[in-house]
Formats: structure tokens, C-alpha cells, sequence
């Protein structure tokens, strides 16, 4: 399946993924070339076949419900490029 | 002492014939010298180095040393390492010092291995060749015009340069295997949970997993024993306990069924990669072994298949570089979607991007059953002629690689192309195999390796089948010229 500019945007968009407006006809067509070989699949017949998740099959170990970890949260605020009062710092969400 | 092996130099340093500190400064001498051609260390940890093999000098001093403790090893940039900068090989963690150790990280810290330095990859280990690295390709010690491989470039090119005995690497669709053989050294990529995936920077869950790189199949068994084992932190690590690598080393082939499939010596294979894998099946055939031709015939859809699934699995994963809570942040964003966008944009490279837009692409809606769905099925359909094969066989070989190290640049514009040399890798990761790859001659005066697949947890028949092909070849010991 062949990609146009627009759909290019779209996903760009779905992935929160700014790209430079030149450099779409490349990604189209990458992408479209991508796209094309994984449609090779299109032709197996997988009637009855059982997706498969995890190679050998295994389930989602539980533990139980209780704090492990150490309060980090100094550490953790330490990699954000801007925090204030021990919180992230984000562009004004609500006017 | 840059010849030695682990296995030798352990003994060197449990006899005192030198310390740890004297070990690890000649290695980080080295290091200074040969790696600006390589590039294949981002980070050298010169200091925490040296005060690591202090303590394990004393540790060997109070005769509680085990095989790893004193040995210096560099560890790929995707595990995270407490106060050391883990970039993945990426812009996006250009600034990130991780705030804890891998379990990796960890269990090798605990054994007393000395980590020098973090090594170059491609960025988010997405890439065959470590050109999409934010830190520069690395160069193949055999030919510094040619690639080592990828994703794990830089810690295969620095075993293979003799910069460190061993190091460490991650394998989602060959990146440990192939750039074990491009590069002429010895790799192992482990069952699916074997090893622990915690604080290894995740790209496709249900394909990612940690191995060694080392010269010897004997030195790639004492690593592995050192990295693996259940851990409750990681959701897929596989309760099981881990097992004497090394104590079934040497035991005999005779009897040993090893499976060719017909589909990995067909259209595609260079004619002199093939030649140097017949020859090495020779000596297995003088070893004992019996070598029947198999079939996998679902092996057409594997790359095709990863490439649906792995990239999903990626555009999840990387959601959570958001320029907010760590990693790199656009400056002067006009609102919060813009910071997300500009982030992201700035901060991955171009193969993370496409990676991350083919699988937001196949997981959207309407297209889910098409692509996603439909790839989970022909990934059940892998792993069944796997399981069909190893009724009949111990052990399945063939090439790693369709061709010797390509030249840099090559391949770069086309990434189906790209992804192609990792044809006969990634049906293994689909399957959740282990998987390993073995120096087996050369081609072109370039390294040739013999890729051994095994069925689930049988590491140890793998690795006893290379290390029984090492004792009867010398390619192990091939040293690539400028770097005697």
C-alpha cells in the first residue's frame, strides 16, 4: 500500500512526531516500500492460527500488592530538563 | 595481555601475576589510543573503572574472587548503569544519567566485573549496521571502510579489537549474532527470559534479550552465567535456575543431530559464505556429528512479520519519550502538543521515526487485524516449524549472515534492504530461541560466521557445540591486522 503526503502527516500526528515538512516524500515512499514487503504476509493462509503474544506462551506472573520501592523522587526530577516544587513542568495546558 | 582470553586472564589474576588496576588501566590505554578510529565506546568510565578493580583486587586478595571478578568488560549504552549517562545511542538520552543499575548491570557489578566504558549502537538498537547511532558508525576492525553490524556494532568491534575480553550486548532480530560475525567473534542471544530485561531500554518486548559477546565459546558461557536468572522485576524473566555453563564443555559431538534448513542455503547467500559454512559443517561431520537437511518452511515470513511486529511493540515503547520527565527537550514550545512533537522530532533519528510510524501505522485503527493481528499468526507458524524441527534434530545450523561486513553507506538509503541482512537472524527472536554465532572461516579476507540454534534453555548444547568447534580451529583466534 502506497502512503500519500497526508497519511504521512496523520501518523506522524498519531505519534506525536514533528517532521520537517521536506522530508515527507522520503518517508512516504520509505514507508510505502516498508508497507509493500510486509504485505508478503497478506498471502498465508492463517485461517484457525492462534495469534501469538509471547514465544513461549507465558501469562502475566502477579505479586502482591505492595511498595517495593524507595521514594526516588528527587533522583527521578534530577533527568527533567525543568521542574519547580518537586513537579515536571509542562506548557500551560488550561487557560 | 590483550590476547588473553577471560578465562586466561582471570587465572593471570587470581595467581597474581597482575592486578585488576594494572588489567583495566590496559585496557583504558588501549581504548585511548585505537577506539578514536573505531568510535566504538560512547562513554569511557575511565575513573569508576579503576576504583571497581581496586575493590575487586581485594576481593581476589581475600580469595573471593569468582571467574568474572577483576575482568574488565564494556557494556552496551542500552543498559542503564546508576550515575552514567546510558544514551541508547540516541540524541533523545544525550543527557540522561540513569538513575539505577540494570539487573545486568547489577548481577555483573556483583561477580566483580570491571565495565570500562558504554559502546556505540544504533540508536534504540533499531539498525544492522550501527550507522543510525547519534554518536557516528562504528568501524569493522577488519576493514575500517566496511560495518561492524548492528545493533550491538560498538561491543562487538571492541571484543573483536581486543579493547576488552568480553562485553555485553542486546538481541531483538540478530543484533547480537550478526555483528558476532561480521565483526569475527563469538555471540550468544539466550531464550526469551533467560536473561533479565529490567533496566535494558526496551525496543520490542516480546523479542528483546541480553547476551555476551566474547572470543571463546568458553568466555561467552562463564558471561552468560554471570547475566542470567530469574528476576522478579522483570515480568518475562522465566523462573527457571540457571545452569553450570561451563560444566559440559567438552563433551563429545559424537551422535549430535544438527539440522541444515534447505531455506537458509538457498537464492541470496553469497556463494563464499556459503562455502566457508559447508567447510565448518565438515568439521562437525569429523567431530561426529550427523547433519541432515531440514525444513523451516514458514522462513519467508519472518522478516516481514518482524517488521510489523517489532516496530508496534517499538511506537509503544518509545511513547514515553515525551521531552517532559527525562531525555531531550525542544526549546520554546508553543504548547504541550508542540513540546511532544518537537521532542520527539528533534530527538530520535530517522529510522526510530519510521520504526515508530510503521507501527503506530499497523496498531491504528482499521488496520489492527491487517497487520498486527496477522503477524502475531505468522509468528505462531514460525515457531511451530521450530518446534516440528527440533523432533528430529539437537541443534540447527547455517550462515548468520547472507554476506560478509558491507561497506558503510550501502545500505543506508534502503531499509528494506538494510533489514534483509538479517534474514536468517530474526526467525529466532520470533520463536524466543537461543541462538549463537561462531567465527567459521573467512570470505574475501572478512569474517564468516556459523550461526547454532537451539531449542528453549539448551544454551549449554550450544555452547559445548562451539566450544568443541574451537578446539579443533583456529578462526576464533584470527586477529584483524593493525590491532595485534
Amino acid at each position: 500500500m502506497a502512503l500519500e503526503a497526508e497519511e504521512v502527516e496523520k501518523i506522524a500526528h498519531l505519534a506525536r512526531l514533528g517532521i520537517d515538512h521536506d522530508d515527507i516524500p522520503e518517508y512516504a515512499r520509505n514507508l510505502s516500500d516498508i508497507l509493500a514487503f510486509v504485505e508478503h504476509l497478506n498471502g498465508v493462509d492463517t485461517r484457525g492460527v492462534e495469534p501469538l503474544a509471547h514465544p513461549l506462551d507465558a501469562v502475566q506472573r502477579l505479586r502482591p500488592d505492595e511498595v517495593t520501592e524507595t521514594d526516588e523522587r528527587e533522583h527521578f526530577l534530577h533527568n527533567a530538563t525543568l521542574t519547580e516544587a518537586g513537579l515536571y513542568l509542562v506548557p500551560k495546558v488550561i487557560e | 595481555m590483550h590476547h588473553k582470553t577471560l578465562v586466561e586472564l582471570g587465572a593471570g589474576l587470581r595467581q597474581g601475576e597482575y592486578s585488576s588496576e594494572e588489567l583495566t588501566r590496559a585496557c583504558l590505554d588501549r581504548a585511548a589510543v585505537l577506539d578514536p578510529q573505531l568510535n566504538s565506546i560512547i562513554t569511557l568510565t575511565g575513573e569508576q573503572a579503576l576504583q571497581a578493580a581496586r575493590d575487586a583486587d581485594a576481593r581476589i586478595r581475600s580469595g573471593e574472587a569468582g571467574p568474572l571478578t577483576g575482568i574488565p568488560y564494556a557494556h552496551k549504552d542500552i543498559f542503564c548503569t546508576k550515575g552514567v549517562r546510558t544514551s541508547c545511542g540516541s540524541r533523545m538520552l544525550d543527557n540522561f544519567i540513569a538513575p539505577y543499575d540494570a539487573t545486568v548491570t547489577r548481577q555483573l557489578n556483583a561477580a566483580g566485573a570491571v565495565m570500562i566504558g558504554k559502546t556505540n549502537m544504533d540508536e534504540f538498537a533499531m539498525g544492522s549496521s550501527n550507522e543510525t547511532s547519534f554518536y557516528g558508525p562504528v568501524s569493522n576492525p577488519w576493514d575500517s571502510e566496511t560495518v561492524p553490524g548492528g545493533s550491538s556494532g560498538g561491543s562487538a568491534a571492541a571484543v573483536a579489537a581486543r579493547l576488552v575480553p568480553v562485553s555485553t550486548g542486546t538481541d531483538t532480530g540478530g543484533s547480537i549474532r550478526q555483528p558476532a560475525a561480521l565483526c569475527g567473534i563469538t555471540g550468544l542471544k539466550p531464550t526469551y527470559g533467560r536473561v533479565s530485561r529490567y533496566g535494558m531500554i526496551a525496543f520490542a518486548s516480546s523479542l528483546d534479550q541480553a547476551g555476551p559477546f566474547a572470543r571463546t565459546a568458553e568466555d561467552a558461557a562463564l558471561m552468560l552465567g554471570a547475566m542470567a536468572g530469574f528476576d522478579p522485576r522483570d515480568s518475562t524473566s522465566v523462573e527457571r535456575t540457571v545452569e553450570d555453563y561451563t560444566g559440559g564443555l567438552g563433551d563429545s559431538l559424537e551422535g549430535l543431530k544438527i539440522g541444515l534448513p534447505n531455506e537458509f542455503f538457498g537464492e541470496g547467500l553469497d556463494s563464499t559464505v556459503a562455502a566457508a559454512v559447508e567447510a565448518a559443517l565438515d568439521e562437525y561431520r569429523k567431530l561426529g556429528a550427523i547433519i541432515t537437511e531440514i525444513s523451516l518452511p514458514n522462513s519467508q515470513l519472518a522478516v516481514p512479520t518482524y517488521y510489523v511486529v517489532a516496530p508496534a511493540e517499538c511506537s509503544s515503547n518509545l511513547s514515553r519519550f515525551d521531552g517532559v520527565r527525562f531525555g531531550y527537550r525542544a526549546t520554546d514550545p508553543a504548547d504541550l502538543e508542540d513540546l511532544y512533537k518537537r521532542s520527539r522530532g528533534e530527538g530520535f533519528g530517522a529510522e526510530v521515526k519510521r520504526r515508530i510510524m510503521i507501527g503506530t501505522y499497523a496498531l491504528s485503527a482499521g488496520y489492527y487485524d491487517a497487520y498486527y493481528l496477522k503477524a502475531q499468526q505468522a509468528r505462531r507458524l514460525i515457531r511451530e516449524d521450530f518446534i516440528r524441527a527440533f523432533e528430529q534434530v539437537d541443534v540447527i545450523m547455517g550462515p548468520t549472515s547472507p554476506s560478509v561486513a558491507f561497506r558503510l553507506g550501502e545500505k543506508s538509503n534502503n531499509p528494506v534492504t538494510m533489514y534483509l541482512s538479517d534474514i536468517y537472524t530474526i526467525a529466532v527472536n520470533l520463536a524466543g530461541l537461543p541462538g549463537m554465532s561462531i567465527p567459521a572461516g573467512f570470505a574475501t579476507d572478512m569474517p564468516v560466521g556459523l550461526q547454532l540454534i537451539g531449542n528453549y534453555f539448551e544454551e549449554a548444547r550450544l555452547l559445548n557445540a562451539a566450544h568443541r568447534y574451537q578446539q579443533v580451529t583456529d578462526w576464533h583466534e584470527r586477529i584483524p591486522p593493525g590491532y595485534e
